[in-house]
């Protein structure tokens, strides 16, 4: 009971990490239909600009609890820099060419903003500890979990419930909807798309940089930290369903609790249960989970 | 009249220019390859690419002390062409060949990563290059195969888990009921696991393997597994994690709980013991794959090292400097025996392999005896002790130092025969 207790609880707060990763990716690719492998340069820099600024905040002495802001206000900042930056000056001359084409673009900045990153913070690992033990932690049954973990499933549900409130009850949640149902049409009726696509493009790299920054607590910051994180999320929404959001929770469950029972009953399937979850997904559903029936155009 | 002055002074001219050359050598070129980037840059490949400039540096301006005193190599100046070791090992086989074939340099010192030296070892061979393997660790490389132009001047992991397995039975008083693992899941972690495991079991007969966890290189995220750890209560939970997942272990495993419910051997743990000493409480087992860093004897060479190390980069070389410091001086030490063997002109690449076979060198961690794989394999004494903080310091209490050849296979002996058969000298 316990050891099905932990594989529940290990999973969900693998889950919500996952989510929170692959959420914007997902965004990205229904509104714009770009594979978009900047997604990891985005939680790197995260994880870089939290630690950075957070670590340099608390040893000019400010109080550790205001650190959780500024992990936020960290991802907030390096995204509203680099992300416009991307979109307006590469991107939006891309969108004519082929996804494949366009994908290529996003590998080729991904490396890119990997040597920038090394160029701004080097290659030294960074840590800032504070945030993951200050809330103290729980017990349950036998085990400890930090009071951290429960911030980072929340992060996830309120990235989740937050971003389906406003594709379904605001305007420009609307708007965007429109935009992924049909380019075109949406530009005939006047709304504009290329705005639209900004922002999509800005709000899909900010999630992906807050997930970077609520993670870097509990890890170590190094170079790299993208690669890793890019290939998990890929598979979420490939499992999900493309474009999908309730495909890249779903997808994120899925793969967060088959990888926790791995570890806990099979530890030797671990490496490639992911894989073998996504390789079963879509070898009945080509097109993940949650795809929908597009209609053939003439 | 003029005509015959011209052709004596050709012939002066002709007969001083060998001369002049041999006394002016030509430099040295050294291929040196190490993590510049990805998560093994910061805690290994930038320390070892900080003492690989540093030894170069040093040894080109005579300034490193006894028995190291003279220029380069046998007066030779060293120069050094920096490769990065990241990607996968099919990248470094091909920088490997650019090295030796484009850039035609005269000795490679390199890798960290186990996979990249058993994936280097063989083309090494193939193109008949002097390649000495300064840090990875494992014992597949010369039980598998016999290398003439390969060498390695730091241990293999066999010394760091048997070392491992006799300092916690020393630890334990001989009682350790069960043991767990959490190790990477490729040839350094399972060659690590398996020579604790296996050790343990035979120093400990009936100890009980309560779980092996094997995660993916870099993977970051260990909650899962500290889970299962924790739930599994061994006595003993022993890691040969590195880079950024050791150092995300010890932020994750700390405020769970893991340090405190079971003794924690990390067998690298010397590379994050400053860097995260508010992280680490006192009594996890540190080891640091060798006399490195605050194992390391108090030796002049060593005080020069750690002095000159520390005044350049502000920070005490870490154990992956030392190896590849060490690397260079064992292929100094090499080269030099072959030269004065030689009559004084510089050796053939087949007379530097001759010296270096059974070669017994001097580095700032102590002896280093190349006295297995056939010669081609380093060992040393190596050292455990336990995290204690003094006035909010890291240090390192009830530190154990094991010799040689009672953590290392005789030669010719696999590490897993050895273990299995007792340990026998």
């Amino acid at each position: 009971m316990e050891q099905v207790l932990a594989v529940l609880i290990d999973g969900i707060i693998y889950s919500a990490w996952l989510f929170v990763a692959a959420i914007g990716l997902t965004l990205i690719y229904g509104v714009m239909k770009i594979v978009n492998v900047t997604h990891g340069s985005f939680y790197a820099l995260g994880a870089y600009a939290a630690a950075s600024i957070t670590g340099a905040l608390l040893a000019k002495g400010m109080p550790p609890a205001l650190s959780y802001a500024v992990l936020l206000g960290s991802a907030l900042l390096v995204t509203l820099i680099v992300a416009p930056l991307i979109e307006r000056g590469i991107l939006r001359f891309m969108y004519v060419k082929d996804e494949v084409v366009i994908l290529l673009i996003t590998y080729a900045l991904f490396l890119i903003l990997e040597d920038a990153i090394k160029l701004v913070w080097g290659v030294s690992p960074y840590f800032i500890a504070e945030p993951y033990g200050l809330l103290g932690s729980f017990d349950l049954l036998d085990l400890t979990y930090p009071y951290y973990n429960l911030i980072l499933v929340g992060v996830a549900v309120l990235c989740g419930v937050g971003l389906t409130w406003m594709l379904n009850y605001t305007r420009t949640g609307k708007l965007l909807v429109a935009v992924i149902h049909d380019t075109e049409v949406s530009r005939a009726m006047g709304i504009n798309v290329e705005r639209m696509y900004l922002f999509t493009f800005t709000f899909g790299s900010l999630l992906a940089a807050i997930g970077g920054a609520f993670t870097a607590p509990t890890v170590s910051v190094v170079p790299g930290l993208g690669v890793e994180v890019i290939v998990l999320s890929f598979a979420v929404v490939v499992i999900g369903g493309l474009g999908s959001l309730p495909g890249a929770a779903l997808g994120a469950v899925i793969v967060g609790l088959v990888r926790s029972a791995s570890i806990h009953y099979l530890p030797q399937a671990e490496l490639f249960v992911i894989y073998l979850v996504m390789a079963m997904v879509l070898a009945f559903r080509p097109r993940g989970l949650f795809s929908i029936a597009e209609a053939r155009k003439i | 009249m003029n005509i015959i002055k011209k052709a004596i002074a050709a012939a002066v001219v002709a007969a001083l220019v060998p001369a002049f050359a041999a006394a002016q050598e030509a430099p040295l070129k050294i291929g040196v390859v190490t993590f510049l980037s990805g998560p093994a840059a910061g805690p290994f490949g930038v320390p070892a690419r900080n003492a690989a400039e540093l030894t170069i540096e040093m040894l080109n301006g005579e300034k490193v002390p006894a028995p190291y005193a003279t220029k380069g190599f046998g007066g030779a100046a060293l120069q050094m062409q920096l490769v990065d070791e990241a990607g996968p090992a099919t990248t470094q086989v091909t920088e490997f060949r650019n090295l030796v074939q484009r850039d035609n340099v005269d000795v490679v010192i390199g890798y960290i990563s186990s996979g990249n030296c058993l994936a280097i070892a063989p083309v090494a061979e193939e193109l008949k290059k002097l390649t000495v393997f300064f840090d990875c660790g494992t014992p597949r490389i010369f039980e598998d195969k016999s290398y003439k132009y390969v060498f390695r001047t730091s241990s293999t992991a066999t010394m760091d888990s048997v070392g491992a397995a006799l300092y916690v039975m020393d630890l334990k008083k001989g009682k350790v009921g069960s043991i767990a693992g959490v190790n990477q899941n490729y040839a350094w972690g399972q060659d690590s696991w398996s020579d604790f495991e296996a050790s343990m079991k035979k120093l400990a007969p009936g100890v009980k393997v309560a779980t092996s966890q094997m995660p993916k290189l870099f993977a970051g995220q260990f909650n899962a597994e500290i889970s299962t750890i924790l739930g599994a209560k061994a006595d003993v939970v022993h890691s040969s994690f590195w880079n950024g997942d050791l150092e995300a272990f010890i932020l994750q495993a700390g405020p769970r709980g893991l340090f405190k419910r079971s003794t924690v051997v990390l067998t690298t743990g010397e590379t994050a013991m400053y860097k995260l000493a508010d992280q680490i409480p006192d009594g996890v087992v540190l080891g640091a794959r060798g006399p490195y860093g605050p194992y390391a004897p108090d030796n002049a060479l060593n005080k020069w090292y750690t002095k000159t190390f520390t005044d350049r980069y502000n920070v005490p070389p870490n154990y992956a400097a030392y190896q590849m410091t060490q690397a260079i001086l064992g292929t100094k030490a090499a080269w030099e025996k072959a030269q004065a063997a030689n009559g004084g002109k510089r050796p053939s690449i087949d007379q530097v392999i001759a010296a270096f076979e059974r070669l017994s060198f001097e580095s700032p961690a102590g002896k280093v005896e190349m006295a297995i794989g056939a010669g081609h394999q380093a060992i040393t004494e190596t050292v455990y002790g336990m995290s204690k903080k003094v006035k909010g310091k890291m240090t390192v209490t009830n530190v154990k130092r094991y010799p040689a050849t009672a953590v290392n296979p005789p030669d010719g002996v696999k590490a897993a025969d050895w273990i299995a058969g007792g340990f026998k000298k």
